[in-house]
């Protein structure tokens, strides 16, 4: 094999990147949740107590709580309204992709500058009833919601379009004929039809939505008291907010990195069985 | 007839709809751009009201907010990062993935999910350890964040060129070796130009995703080079009062180049996204 001896061209480069920037650091950070430290150097090994400070850790666990109920309420949300828009959008109208040009837009909009956006929305709505977004956390949750949803809808509904494109014609002409209505070719023919691009929407609405920290930071920085403060955004303030806390910073970096990692097993797991019944 | 004028009814019914939605989606942009034109007193009071004589202030937050956040150099610095990461990114790891594809033993294998592996962990699982080995070994500085990018982003690009060579037949890679082609002149001139779609869209997604980074900039370099999401954020500074009129008008700033880039790239751009999202 001729190819083999230029290791050091093709593969080195990367390869010296990769281990720089994330394997290095991924394998000291595993070890260093076991250990208290401020600078990776003095590190002191401590076991689980990072953990169990973590877990005991009331931040922690509301911001675990925010985030499960957040990623909930908004992967729910963003999916239905994007699968309407997807329907609506792929019965060969006129001005279907202006329409699509505009809902898809938002998404290329980056976190810090759509929570800036949405703040100053938000706040102007609030203020009819007398209140800021950070006077109660519900507040801060329904708006980290409403932006999600304008953040993430055109991206899902273009996922679903490709899907329904992809749905051959006589098979829903099929179903009418046979004397299903709209709703039955919908629930019968279509959804089942699309499953692969449902199953990439769950997922990608589900991880993005858990990982959240930009538009977090930037609506309401986990006001009032760190009530709306997500997972991320709780181990960024655990890391950098709090000095001595490093170690449980950390093991809150391991567990938010074991639930995001059983999340995408299960949807690989998931994508397999369904490639498998095709 | 009457289904004719039912479908017209319904046709009517979506166009309401759809124009309702676009409205709501494009509503929030107007807002900015409106109040960035308003004196930066009367911006949370009435932030839905047009620019009327007393509250139009002209470019005056145009001007406060550029002073105020370097807006320039930050564009600056978010084009050159961007950009050479990007680059940096396609070719190489473009030629690792063919690496893997055509040498296949023990090792590519590892290599191969090892680089997939890191497409799952989060940005914060190597959050502090990543940023203290970068500033031990001096990468805290516009150049060296390349290679942390490069590194950052070779899971997805290796998993989405092995995916797409995979399917590329070795024939024409073979026939043009045995013309006398070595590995590299084989790679550039057969190799990297059928990839060219699968470059497009790895080009594309990571566009997207560095330019609006904000962590991993901030930590890595903030407090010397800021790129346009890290002086958005710094307008916001400690714990004084922002002045709304220059973040209105950063957002607008912040806002223009991305529409900019979406528009001139509308088509590969989503096609991007679709592939990008059913392979990762």
């Amino acid at each position: 094999m001729q190819i083999k001896k230029y290791f050091p061209v093709f593969v080195l480069p990367t390869l010296i990147a990769f281990c720089i920037a994330f394997l290095v650091p991924f394998i000291l950070g595993i070890g260093l949740s076991f250990t208290e430290f401020t600078t990776v150097v003095d590190a002191k090994w401590v076991a689980f107590e990072n953990y169990i400070r973590a877990f005991s850790n009331r931040d922690f666990l509301n911001a675990l709580w925010f985030t499960v109920k957040f990623t909930v309420v908004s992967v729910i949300t963003i999916n239905v309204i994007a699968f309407a828009l997807a329907i609506l959008l792929t019965k060969g109208l006129k001005g279907t992709n202006f329409f699509r040009t505009v809902f898809f837009m938002p998404n290329l909009i980056g976190g810090i500058v759509l929570g800036y956006i949405w703040q100053i929305i938000l706040n102007g709505i609030l203020q009819i009833f007398g209140v800021t977004l950070t006077y109660d956390p519900k507040y801060g949750f329904w708006g980290l919601v409403i932006m999600m949803n304008w953040q993430l809808i055109g991206y899902m509904m273009i996922i679903y379009i490709a899907g329904l494109q992809n749905v051959p014609g006589d098979l829903t002409d099929a179903a009418r004929v046979d004397g299903a209505n709209g709703w039955q070719t919908l629930k019968n023919v279509t959804i089942p039809m699309i499953m692969p691009s449902v199953t990439i929407c769950l997922f990608l609405s589900i991880t993005n939505s858990f990982k959240l920290f930009d538009q977090n930071l930037a609506l309401t920085a986990g006001a009032p008291s760190k009530q709306t403060a997500m997972l991320a955004l709780d181990i960024y303030n655990t890391f950098y907010g709090r000095v001595g806390w490093e170690g449980v910073g950390q093991a809150k970096a391991v567990i938010f990195f074991i639930i995001v990692a059983v999340i995408s097993f299960a949807q690989l797991a998931l994508t397999r069985k369904k490639e498998v019944e095709q | 007839m009457r289904t004719a004028e039912r479908s017209n009814a319904v046709k009517t019914v979506i166009y309401v709809v759809l124009a309702a939605a676009s409205v709501t989606f494009l509503a929030p942009i107007f807002i900015v751009l409106m109040n960035s034109f308003k004196g930066k007193l009367y911006i949370s009071d009435a932030p839905f009201e047009l620019p009327n004589i007393k509250t139009f202030s002209g470019l005056e937050n145009y001007i406060s907010g550029l002073e105020k956040t370097g807006f320039f150099s930050a564009f600056g610095w978010s084009l050159f990062i961007t950009f050479f990461s990007v680059i940096a990114i396609v070719l190489f790891t473009s030629m690792t993935a063919w690496y893997i594809v055509r040498v296949k033993n023990r090792f590519t294998k590892v290599l191969y999910y090892l680089f997939v592996f890191s497409m799952i962990v989060p940005f914060q699982m190597v959050m502090f350890t990543m940023t203290k080995t970068a500033v031990d070994l001096n990468l805290d500085n516009p150049v060296g964040i390349i290679l942390i990018y490069l590194g950052f982003g070779s899971g997805l690009a290796v998993f989405m060129f092995c995916g797409f060579l995979k399917s590329v037949p070795l024939e024409i890679e073979e026939a043009a070796m045995m013309d006398g082609c070595g590995p590299i002149q084989t790679f550039f001139m057969i190799v990297f130009p059928i990839m060219k779609p699968t470059a497009i869209t790895v080009a594309i997604l990571n566009t997207m995703w560095i330019w609006n980074d904000y962590l991993l900039p901030y930590l890595l370099i903030g407090s010397e080079y800021k790129t346009i999401p890290v002086a958005v954020q710094y307008l916001r500074g400690g714990y004084g009062s922002v002045d709304m009129g220059a973040m209105m008008a950063m957002l607008v700033l912040a806002i223009i180049p991305i529409v900019v880039f979406y528009l001139s790239c509308q088509k590969y751009i989503i096609k991007g996204v679709v592939a990008g999202a059913v392979k990762g």
